[in-house]
């Protein structure tokens, strides 16, 4: 890594991407610390003075209890810290959520009636793959539209698709064009009848072999959707357009182990082939650097072996083996997006679990200064 | 128990668990186990990743099955890949979708197919794993289940699709896919996971699940990258007190602090290592195959032996109730 000052001007540090963008979404594949990462940097949003919200998914039950956040509500709470600023964190209830989206989007109650009973509506809004991103955006631009923060902070599901995300606000109309369904749902006379007849063969094919009530609830949900399409499609769209501003900051997180470094680097690719970048990388449970080298290391457990610091130069030896590559995999993760910041965070003694933990990963995110 | 008795006790094996807790390499170390007891193996791949054949130092040749590994004394290991999209996409082609299920693709419909009933793709997989059982490809076959999302996903398939598919073929498909799944000579699953709080909680959550919805039987919990105890690692390390007893003698000042440091962390480490072992134990009363955390950067076959040794052992201490 290149420690010239000069050399890397172009990226914005963490606490300029703190201090002000409107909106950071943490990204990257599962069991790396995204969500303690997402909040630890509200907290320091709120540690600079201002107001941030977090939108966590799932959160460890301790991390949840810590932020005082539970299912219920599906709104943000406010934490209790010494900062200057405030910090609200949720945790994101898919199902209510869509539920709201719906209910605006509706043009009567009876619709939202009719879509609620719906058991494909049931599953597209608990089950579909997507369906916890889209929610996770749709709660993003709730909360930046609603003026009540500077900042809002999201988490992401876990996922290997790094375009999940970014594909997720088009979930619903991309499932509302589909051409078949058009076709089923409002047969037209003439030229169509025809199509629509090879349309509806398929169907009772499919109807043999998944279920004709499958098939039945299937075609209710899209006729109970009709004249909601225009209001979706121009959510997906301003949406989209936020997450593309000059507002929006992504953040990669993962964790110096091989194959986490790879499942990154897997990541990126994703992004990168659809023009996409992260602003910034944090690499989370980093081991502590020692001075003491491999063989070093080696040296002095052979040489220690039965003295009492035998066990401290075992200890020693297998911490400088894990943490041997980890400089090299994080140069080749970088590599892929030059242009980002580099933050690295400590393996901690103990779980992230309270607020005063919180508040030092937070001081850690915002020190970093390349 | 014997590990022979052990990995002779059902046909199927799943390894199930979260994103992370290194559920691939779990899946080669109990093949490679069982193939020393002289099984063949077949281990199938669900997530798509072709990952298992390179921790048995063999380049993996796409999704079509192939030999990964076979020592005289043992039985063959071999692998192939299962994913659920294309498990998707085989079935249909078999129930008179032949020549339009590309169409079916390109237009959404199979997207819709998926909506309508959740678990449609993993309970086809299971399907296409309950055939390679019935047709006795091999004695043993280890399935990979996929990382994406929770383990239950997978596991509760079948009972997903047919609560949702009251008629038709597929009901049919999800009656069978279930019976395997309840039979307990047939399959098992082993549940994976660290010693860590979240993929604990989720594990436990899982193990219960699984037991009431699906009825599956569970074998016992593998615990992956287990720290290993050091003896002399207990009592205190003070940096002051060695420089003043000298038994620092002729080390730098810089090593005596990396080995304080280190010793420090990993003392810390440990203890929430046990804490996370006790809480899983008390959660859940099955027995544990702990594999020890390598200090490497990756697993190849020499690793794969020494975390084959740790799982017989842990096998061999695993007491029979009855016996």
């Amino acid at each position: 890594m290149n420690s010239n000052p000069t050399s890397s001007t172009a990226a914005d540090s963490y606490a300029d991407l703190v201090a002000r963008k409107r909106v950071i979404v943490a990204c990257g594949t599962g069991g790396v610390g995204k969500t303690t990462m997402a909040a630890a940097t509200a907290v320091a949003a709120a540690q600079s003075g201002r107001r941030a919200v977090v939108v966590t998914i799932d959160p460890a039950k301790r991390l949840a209890d810590a932020l005082g956040i539970d299912r219920l509500g599906n709104t943000p709470t406010e934490i209790d810290g010494a900062w200057p600023g405030t910090v609200g964190a949720m945790m994101l209830d898919t199902k209510s959520t869509f539920d709201d989206v719906v209910t605006r989007h509706a043009t009567s109650s009876e619709q939202t009636e009719h879509i609620f009973n719906n058991r494909f509506y049931v599953n597209v809004s608990t089950e579909l793959p997507g369906t916890q991103d889209y929610m996770a955006v749709e709660k993003l631009n709730e909360l930046h539209f609603s003026g009540e923060w500077d900042l809002v902070v999201v988490d992401t599901p876990p996922t290997r698709d790094a375009l999940a995300f970014f594909e997720a606000p088009k979930l619903l109309t991309r499932l509302l064009d589909n051409t078949i369904y058009k076709l089923l749902i409002s047969p037209h006379p003439g030229v169509l009848r025809a199509v629509n007849r090879a349309a509806g063969g398929v169907v009772r094919r499919l109807s043999r072999v998944v279920g004709a009530e499958v098939v039945d609830d299937a075609i209710e949900f899209f006729q109970a959707f009709q004249g909601m399409e225009e209001g979706f499609k121009q959510r997906a769209d301003e949406t989209l357009a936020l997450l593309a501003s000059d507002e929006t900051a992504f953040v990669l997180v993962a964790s110096p182990r091989n194959d986490t470094i790879s499942e990154a680097l897997y990541f990126l690719k994703r992004l990168a082939d659809a023009n996409l970048s992260v602003h910034a990388v944090v690499i989370n449970r980093i081991l502590a650097a020692m001075s003491t080298s491999a063989e070093e290391a080696a040296q002095l457990h052979a040489r220690l072996d039965q003295g009492p610091l035998a066990g401290a130069a075992q200890a020693l030896l297998d911490h400088v083996n894990t943490a041997a590559g980890d400089g090299d995999r994080i140069a080749q993760l970088m590599a892929y997006v030059p242009d980002a910041t580099l933050t690295t965070v400590p393996l901690m003694p103990s779980d992230v679990h309270d607020i005063p933990m919180l508040s030092r990963i937070a001081e850690l995110l915002a020190q970093d200064a390349r | 128990m014997d590990p022979g008795q052990f990995f002779a006790s059902s046909r199927i094996l799943i390894v199930a668990g979260k994103g992370g807790v290194g559920k691939t390499a779990a899946s080669a170390t109990l093949a490679l186990a069982a193939a020393r007891t002289g099984l063949t193996v077949l281990v199938v791949e669900v997530a798509g990743r072709l990952d298992s054949a390179p921790m048995f130092g063999v380049d993996p040749q796409g999704y079509d099955e192939q030999t990964v590994y076979h020592a005289s004394s043992t039985g063959p290991i071999r692998c192939r890949s299962i994913t659920p999209d294309a498990a998707l996409v085989d079935w249909l082609s078999n129930h008179g979708f032949t020549r339009i299920v590309r169409r079916m693709s390109r237009s959404g419909l199979l997207e819709i197919v998926a909506t309508a009933t959740p678990g449609i793709k993993e309970l086809l997989v299971l399907g296409q794993i309950k055939h390679l059982e019935q047709s006795r490809v091999a004695d043993l076959i280890i399935v990979d289940a996929p990382a994406a999302g929770h383990a239950l996903n997978f596991l509760r398939a079948p009972v997903a699709v047919r609560n949702t598919a009251r008629t038709g073929v597929l009901r049919r498909q999800a009656t069978e896919a279930l019976e395997m799944l309840k039979d307990s000579e047939r399959c098992r699953a082993l549940l994976v996971t660290i010693a860590e709080e979240t993929p604990i909680k989720e594990l436990v959550e899982t193990a219960f699940a699984v037991e009431d919805e699906v009825g599956l039987a569970l074998g016992p919990v593998v615990v992956n990258s287990v720290l290993g105890a050091i003896d002399t690692l207990d009592e205190s390390l003070d940096r002051d007190r060695l420089d003043v007893a000298g038994s620092g003698d002729g080390l730098t000042s810089d090593q005596l602090d990396d080995l304080v440091t280190a010793a420090s962390f990993r003392r810390d480490r440990m203890a929430l290592q046990v804490d996370q072992l006790d809480s899983l134990a008390q959660q859940l009363p099955l027995a544990q195959i702990r594999l020890p955390h390598l200090f490497t950067t990756s697993i190849g076959l020499a690793e794969l032996k020494r975390l084959a040794d740790a799982a017989d052992r842990s096998i061999e201490e695993i007491t029979v109730p009855g016996d």
